[in-house]
């Protein structure tokens, strides 16, 4: 492994547990551990998985004026979504956007009250920091944490953070409060990228390790690696920046436009106002070109990312951006763009692999059924 | 006669026919295998042609004709069960068969001593 890869708090427990250490966006991550990415998929589905996902950036945006309502309006210059409206303990998903209505990140946004707290892709964090520093600098002091960040996440996450943590039981899918864990200092949001319940968990480096062991004891939890989190995210109908969605998509193209609320489109009280709103705006009234789908394939072939889709007589009509086999589905599970008039579910296409026109369906997202604690 | 290649496929050779199928080590990097893809029987193929897919969760990779020859027979069983190549990689996971065109070709691929020697 390259030398100048960055590490985690919990690089050494990593390779205790026998991980098999990766390069990923400049950090050394764990790729799977010794159950591997099937056992490990599955294990979460059933009961609760631990993430490190320490190579993820927070960034917290204070407002100079001590009002978060002015960090939440100069954050909506730079996302097309509603931030002045998010109350205080609630998060959201947002994205930022570009002047060509293009996606440079996507990202979570809390409000805390008296800060809001970001939380952005790894591979991005350095742009969308620049980004903020260059746009929001005049009303914001913009905070780099240098702290971990893990993720309990499965059907049983609730019942192992509830037994060491008992205010996390009220916690519903999207609150964010700060949480004592065993005695340990933690601000906890109930989201994941799993589909499944559970908790994102920021702690200091200095109390990481301590947390992680205190999590694992538990018989429910085994450490999962970021494998079967691709698997895990893809089954549950989530993007993954780089992949399903770049500069080259726009939130319409990218089906996200459930996360543009009433208030920020044509019509609304702020509409407008962030990077490309005049053609994302403009889609969202006379529709995108093209659309993030489902793909199922039939048979058991997995479908890889940049496979062409094509149409029933074999004319492209878009591509695969993200392909696993569903260890859930038991089959593989796809995600991709394709041209407006063959999005429809149930639509029947095929796909390219080998040479080879797979038949395949436009699906619904998510293949797996939910478990968010509403 | 056991004969290994670079690209983790191993030879079980008898005369002019070979058993190929993957190695233990291949089968430990590529982790659970959800899905594989035989050739036909019948068809030839020169050496280092894919002739072979063996899919992970995450990843497709090629698995390489060993040395020039002919397919005669395949392991329906591993399209049917691909776990069985992770069961059992150097048994019953075993990936077809071949007439070598030149059984002499064989002298050049490594022994296991050799093939240990690499993956250590």
């Amino acid at each position: 492994m390259e030398e100048d890869l960055f590490t985690t708090p919990l690089d050494a427990l990593h390779r205790e547990l026998g991980a098999r250490m990766v390069p990923f966006a400049g950090y050394a991550m764990p790729l799977q551990y010794q159950l591997g990415i099937m056992k490990e998929h599955l294990h979460c589905r059933a009961a609760a998985g631990l993430f490190d996902v320490s190579h993820m950036g927070q960034v917290q945006l204070w407002p100079l004026s001590g009002n978060v309502a002015d960090a939440a309006k100069a954050l909506e210059t730079l996302v097309p979504v509603d931030v002045l409206g998010l109350k205080p303990g609630r998060q959201r998903y947002g994205l930022f956007t570009n002047d060509d209505g293009g996606i440079l990140d996507d990202l979570m946004i809390a409000n805390r009250g008296d800060h809001l707290l970001l939380v952005v892709n790894a591979a991005c964090k350095a742009d969308d920091i620049a980004h903020m520093k260059a746009h929001l600098s005049e009303t914001c002091r913009i905070e780099v944490l240098d702290r971990a960040l893990l993720a309990l996440q499965g059907p049983e996450a609730g019942q192992v953070l509830e037994a060491i943590a008992p205010e996390a039981k009220s916690m519903r899918f999207m609150d964010v409060a700060d949480l004592s864990i065993n005695g340990i200092d933690c601000t906890v949001s109930r989201s994941g990228y799993t589909g499944e319940d559970g908790f994102e968990i920021s702690v200091a480096n200095e109390d990481t390790m301590s947390l992680a062991k205190t999590l694992l004891q538990h018989n429910s939890v085994e450490p999962i690696g970021l494998g079967a989190r691709d698997s895990l995210r893809l089954e549950a109908g989530l993007c993954l920046y780089g992949n399903d969605i770049d500069t080259g998509t726009t939130p319409n193209e990218a089906a996200l436009t459930w996360a543009i609320q009433k208030v920020r489109r044509n019509g609304g009280d702020r509409e407008g106002g962030f990077p490309g709103a005049s053609r994302i705006l403009g889609e969202l009234t006379d529709g995108a070109p093209r659309r993030r789908v489902g793909l199922q394939p039939e048979g058991r072939a997995p479908v890889r990312t940049g496979a062409p889709v094509l149409d029933a007589s074999g004319q492209q009509i878009g591509h695969v951006t993200s392909g696993v086999f569903g260890p859930t589905i038991e089959g593989p599970v796809a995600m991709g763009y394709v041209a407006n008039d063959h999005s429809e579910t149930g639509t029947e296409i095929q796909i390219e692999v080998r040479g080879k026109h797979l038949p395949a369906k436009v699906v619904d997202l998510p293949f797996i059924t939910p478990g968010y604690k509403r | 006669m056991l004969k290994f290649t670079e690209d983790h496929e191993w030879l079980q050779i008898d005369g002019d026919s070979a058993v190929v199928g993957i190695t233990t080590h291949a089968t430990e990097q590529l982790g659970d295998i959800v899905f594989v893809e035989l050739p036909d029987v019948g068809a030839e193929f020169a050496k280092d042609d894919d002739a072979a897919v063996v899919e992970s969760v995450k990843a497709a990779s090629d698995v390489y004709m060993p040395l020039d020859g002919e397919i005669t027979e395949i392991n329906e069983a591993i399209v049917e069960e691909p776990a069985k190549v992770n069961q059992d990689p150097m048994g019953a996971g075993w990936f077809f068969k071949i007439k070598l065109k030149n059984a002499a070709d064989a002298e050049g691929l490594m022994d296991q001593a050799a093939y240990e020697a690499m993956i250590a």
